[in-house]
Parts: C-alpha cells; structure tokens; sequence
C-alpha cells in the first residue's frame, strides 16, 4: 500500500503546506525539507531548522505529521539534520519572486523597495517580527517593509 | 571516562547559551524601544534555540532517560559551568550591550573554531550557530559605537558598563582539564589561542566608539567550576520555579 506512494508525491504533498509565517511560500521553497525517501516501507522524511530557535520548527514538523496522516500514510519518521547549516542560498529565483510578490524583499546582497523598486532604502530593525527578518523602510515611496535576512 | 568529559564539555556550552538566553528574555516587554526589545527577545530566541541544541545532546551523552528539561530546570547552582559574563544582571541597556558585544565577540571566535572539531554533532552546532552569531555581533557592534560616539551620557554610561564588565572577561580564555582534554582529543576548542584575535575586534570597536579599554583590572572567574557570583541563584529561582514547584508538569 505504502509502496505505490512515490516520492514525488510526497514532495508534491510537502509543496502544499504554507510557512506558518510567511504563507505565500510553502516549507519547501523555504528549503527546510532536504530529504524525502523510503527505507524499505517506512517513509523517512528529514527537514532542518532555519533559525535554531525558531518557534514555527516544531509547527511546521507537526503540519508535515497532518498531512501525512491525511494522506493515510502511517509508517513514518520525521528527522531532524543540523548540517549543512540552513542558508538562503537555497531558495530558488521563483520563491524570491513570490516573496516580493508578497511585500518582502527578498534575500539578497542589494536590497531594494518590493513596491516601488526604489534603491534609496533604510533599515529600521535588523530583527523583525519573526526571526528571519529584518525591517526596513523606503525613503522614495515611504512604504516600511520586511526583509528576508540573508544568511 | 572519555565519554563522560565530553558530556561535561556540551552541557557547559549549554549553560552559556541558556544562562545568556534567560537573561536576555527578562528584556522582553522593557525594552527602551519596540525594534530593540524585538532584538533582544530575537537573540534570546536564538541562544535558547542553541542551547536545547546543546543541551540535547548532552542528555544523549548522558544517558537513562535523561532530557534537556532536566538539565535545564534541576540542577543546582554549583551544577552550572556557565561564564560568570553570562549571568551578570542586565542593569542599563549599555551594561546588557556590552555583556552582549564582549560574549558575542568571543562566540564567534569560539565557534569558528568549533565547526572544524572531530565530533560531528558539536562541528553540526557551530555550524548552525556561527551564522546567528555574526549577526548578533554586528548588531552589538554597532550599540557600542552609537552609544559611545553618542552623547556624554551614553558615552559615560557605556564606558562604565566596560570598566565594570572588564573583570569577567578573561575567564573565556581559560582552559580547565576538560577544556585541554577536549583539545588534545580534537574535540573542543583551544580558548587561550583565540585571545589576540577577541582583543583586536574589541579594541577596533572601542577605538571607534571613543571608548577606553580598561587597564590591570583583577580578573575572575570560577563558573566553569561552579563557583558564581550571587546573581547566578535569583535567576535560577525564576528560571526553574514552576519545574521544581511543580515536578514533570507538562503543557
């Protein structure tokens, strides 16, 4: 029964789950799930932290045992891995986009305004309301908005 | 025996980020404005969150159904290895900055270095670590330049919170038998070597903050062994009531 699932399903299954704090992206663009694969027919999922005191880990891990288990899939163990450390590095061009998309500039080197592209930007707070954020504001449009820290 | 020194060196490596963490958490809601009562509750976060890393694995090290909770919340004050810089009160904002800035310095050296140790799961823990601890530093950084470059009364303020917090400091570079065996193993850091370098960031921090950098202060130390100074205990009794009130009490 277990067997017929691939992984691919799997990951297609993980891509529906929204970060509990930025739901515009889901945990896998977010790059917390690094490995998805049967061992022989429990299903080993193995995920790694973003911040190591982010309170939304052990959200997202419990998000992750609901939807399996609303798939049916029972025979499961959710992993977690320190290393390689977490990085930004890993978020894809279209995540970036999704999270300007969504009024956050994204992780980058240059930071510029999401609504108005402006260069001309200040920061306000180098730790936001979550802990992967910063805040920042533009001096063109004016508008205060959240950066995606780099790290 | 070996396995029993590694344990010794985790568990004191989690004390410091769990006695710096609760420290920095009686911030919250006081802070002198919302971004940096934010900032420190962030880096609170981020040492408790390395601290239960930590503190984790000791509890694996150790052994019988030992877990983090119970080397957080029942053990006694002389059980703690933590730095005595870790514990002092956070008093003004410029004492709780500098504490901050002088740990943070240390932290990244210390970790740097603890990213190459033979023992994965502590290389693991750095590696994690390292990249929070750079930001901290750069935002301590920053305070001591604003504070010291600022005003007459930041600049006073914030010299008197170095000149205070002075005597703490050389304690990071000890090394004890555990310390030495760690290194002789690869495992754990060599402390004393990474001295010139925490001087150099701090001396460009101060030189461009117009601070001074104090002179033949007496220098202490004891947390390693367990002696503390008496701040330790107050905040233990705050950090552990509802554990020791309450034994095993879940929510």
């Amino acid at each position: 029964m277990v067997k017929e699932i691939s992984t691919h399903t799997i990951w297609e299954l993980l891509k529906t789950i929204p970060d509990p704090e930025i739901p515009a992206i889901s945990i896998v663009d977010l790059g917390i799930v690094r490995n998805v694969h049967f061992k022989e027919t429990t299903l080993h999922i193995t995920v790694t932290p973003t911040y190591s005191g982010c309170p939304a880990m052990s959200f997202m891990k419990d998000e992750i045992t609901r939807h399996l288990e609303l798939q049916g899939i029972t025979n499961y163990q959710v992993n977690t891995s320190l290393a390689p450390a977490w990085t930004t590095d890993w978020m894809r061009d279209e995540v970036k986009a999704k999270l300007k998309e969504a009024g956050i500039a994204p992780p980058s080197d240059e930071i510029n305004c999401p609504q108005c592209d402006s260069k001309k930007v200040q920061v306000v707070s180098e730790f936001g309301s979550t802990a992967c954020k910063a805040m920042y504001k533009c001096l063109d449009c004016l508008e205060p908005f959240h950066h995606f820290k780099q790290i | 025996m070996s396995k029993e020194l590694l344990f010794k060196y985790v568990l004191t490596l989690g004390d410091d980020a769990l006695i710096l963490g609760q420290r920095l958490s009686q911030w919250a809601y006081k802070g002198p404005f919302l971004e940096e009562d934010i900032a420190l509750s962030n880096i609170s976060l981020d040492m408790f969150g390395r601290a239960t890393l930590f503190l984790e694995y000791a509890a694996t090290l150790k052994g019988n159904d030992s877990t983090a909770d119970d080397l957080a919340f029942k053990r006694n004050e002389r059980e703690f290895s933590n730095h005595i810089l870790c514990e002092q009160p956070n008093g003004n904002f410029a004492d709780t900055m500098v504490r901050q800035f002088f740990l943070d310095a240390f932290y990244k050296l210390f970790l740097q270095s603890l990213t190459k140790s033979k023992d994965a799961q502590l290389s693991a823990i750095a590696q994690k670590s390292i990249k929070e601890t750079t930001y901290h530093l750069r935002h301590s950084s920053k305070w001591i330049i604003r504070l010291g470059d600022g005003t007459a009364e930041s600049h006073e303020k914030v010299q008197s919170a170095i000149d205070n917090l002075w005597m703490f400091t050389n304690e990071l570079f000890e090394m004890n038998q555990i310390d030495n065996n760690m290194l002789t193993q690869k495992i754990g850091v060599d402390c004393s070597s990474i001295k010139a370098e925490w001087d150099q960031i701090i001396d460009e921090v101060l030189s461009e903050s117009t601070l001074k950098r104090p002179e033949n202060t007496h220098m202490t130390s004891g947390g390693r062994e367990g002696i503390h100074t008496e701040h330790l205990g107050h905040l233990l009794s705050d950090m552990q009531y509802l554990q020791r009130a309450y034994p095993d009490a879940k929510w």
